[in-house]
């Protein structure tokens, strides 16, 4: 089980480091994939959405990081 | 068959560049354990993983082919974009000064100690194996899962995929055989935020081909978002390094 547990917790740590940074990216896809086109955006502007909102994310997790700097 | 090279070369640096800096951490271990415990069990421990993670190649490449286009896209875009992001992130505060930057010499040093103190074996040294199979299975896993993910969102991106990592993994055994000691001359730093931007760029893609988005200038889309990913990033960590300075550090 111990083995189990460590290749579990390898995996999980390929994908999740800031946890809240991964919900984010999650819950942005969700809104872009499910949301956005029911809103009759454009496939322009559902592009542009996808990047910027991920742009956005990531800023705010590394100042939000930067700024607890020890 | 005529390769689509505007998909085919950003796949091929992606995964040659993602699976070159696997490979040199790999091989830092591997070299500390066949330094310090024998080469035996260094080259078995990293065969038996290199066996198990073709075995894995072997049973997911197939299985891959039986789910619709649009959800492998959505589903590996969001993973390369987690995995992306995450690495991104961590390269942006390296780049700021904000976190350690990775030493491989450092790296090789602690992990021989660390060997060195648990005492020799005779044999087939237990630790030695199960030390390299550790060590290639975390890394190559991460490698696996990059040549799937860059490699499966598009028709025939499987092979360019596996080429690159094939050419990096060639190109760190050579160098592991001649320099016998850690590869430090690779700038790994460096190549972690340049993967990092080209992972995000190539999960954006995909993602965004799985939701049903018509990219403006389709495959050139690829492109844009690379430019897109890294002037973000280099904008990042110059604020960072701005929001760092402002902060009192706590002792």
């Amino acid at each position: 089980m111990a083995w189990a547990k460590t290749m579990w917790d390898e995996f999980y740590g390929l994908f999740v480091d800031d946890g809240s940074l991964a919900v984010a990216v999650l819950a942005w896809l969700a809104v872009c994939w499910l949301i956005l086109p029911r809103l009759g955006v454009t496939s322009l502007w559902h592009s542009a959405l996808l990047f910027t909102g991920l742009v956005v994310i990531l800023a705010e997790s590394a100042l939000r990081r930067a700024r607890q700097r020890r | 068959m005529i390769m689509d090279w505007t998909h085919a070369a950003p796949t091929i640096l992606a995964a040659f560049l993602a699976s070159l800096v696997e490979f040199v951490e790999a091989l830092t271990v591997v070299l500390a354990v066949g330094a310090v415990r024998g080469w035996r069990g260094a080259l078995g421990g990293t065969g038996l993983a290199l066996f198990v993670l073709l075995v894995l190649v072997a049973l997911l490449g197939p299985a891959m082919t039986r789910i619709p286009q649009d959800l492998v896209r959505i589903g590996l875009g969001t993973l390369l974009l987690l995995f992306g992001m995450r690495w991104l992130r961590k390269a942006i505060l390296r780049a700021a000064g904000i976190i350690a930057l990775h030493d491989e010499e450092e790296s090789y040093a602690k992990e021989s100690a660390a060997l060195r103190a648990l005492g020799l074996a005779h044999g087939w040294d237990r630790i030695a194996v199960s030390t390299a199979f550790k060590i290639t299975m975390v890394e190559g896993i991460e490698v696996v899962f990059i040549v799937i993910a860059v490699g499966a969102g598009g028709q025939g991106l499987l092979v360019p995929a596996s080429l690159g990592a094939l050419a990096a993994l060639l190109l760190v055994v050579a160098l592991g055989v001649a320099l016998h000691r850690p590869v430090a001359m690779i700038p790994e730093n460096m190549l972690k935020f340049l993967v990092g931007v080209l992972l995000c760029a190539f999960g954006t893609f995909w993602v965004g081909e799985g939701m049903g988005v018509d990219w403006p200038g389709e495959d050139w889309a690829l492109a844009a978002l690379n430019a897109g990913f890294l002037a973000a990033s280099l904008v990042l960590v110059r604020l960072c390094r701005a929001r760092a300075a402002a902060t009192v550090p706590v002792s």
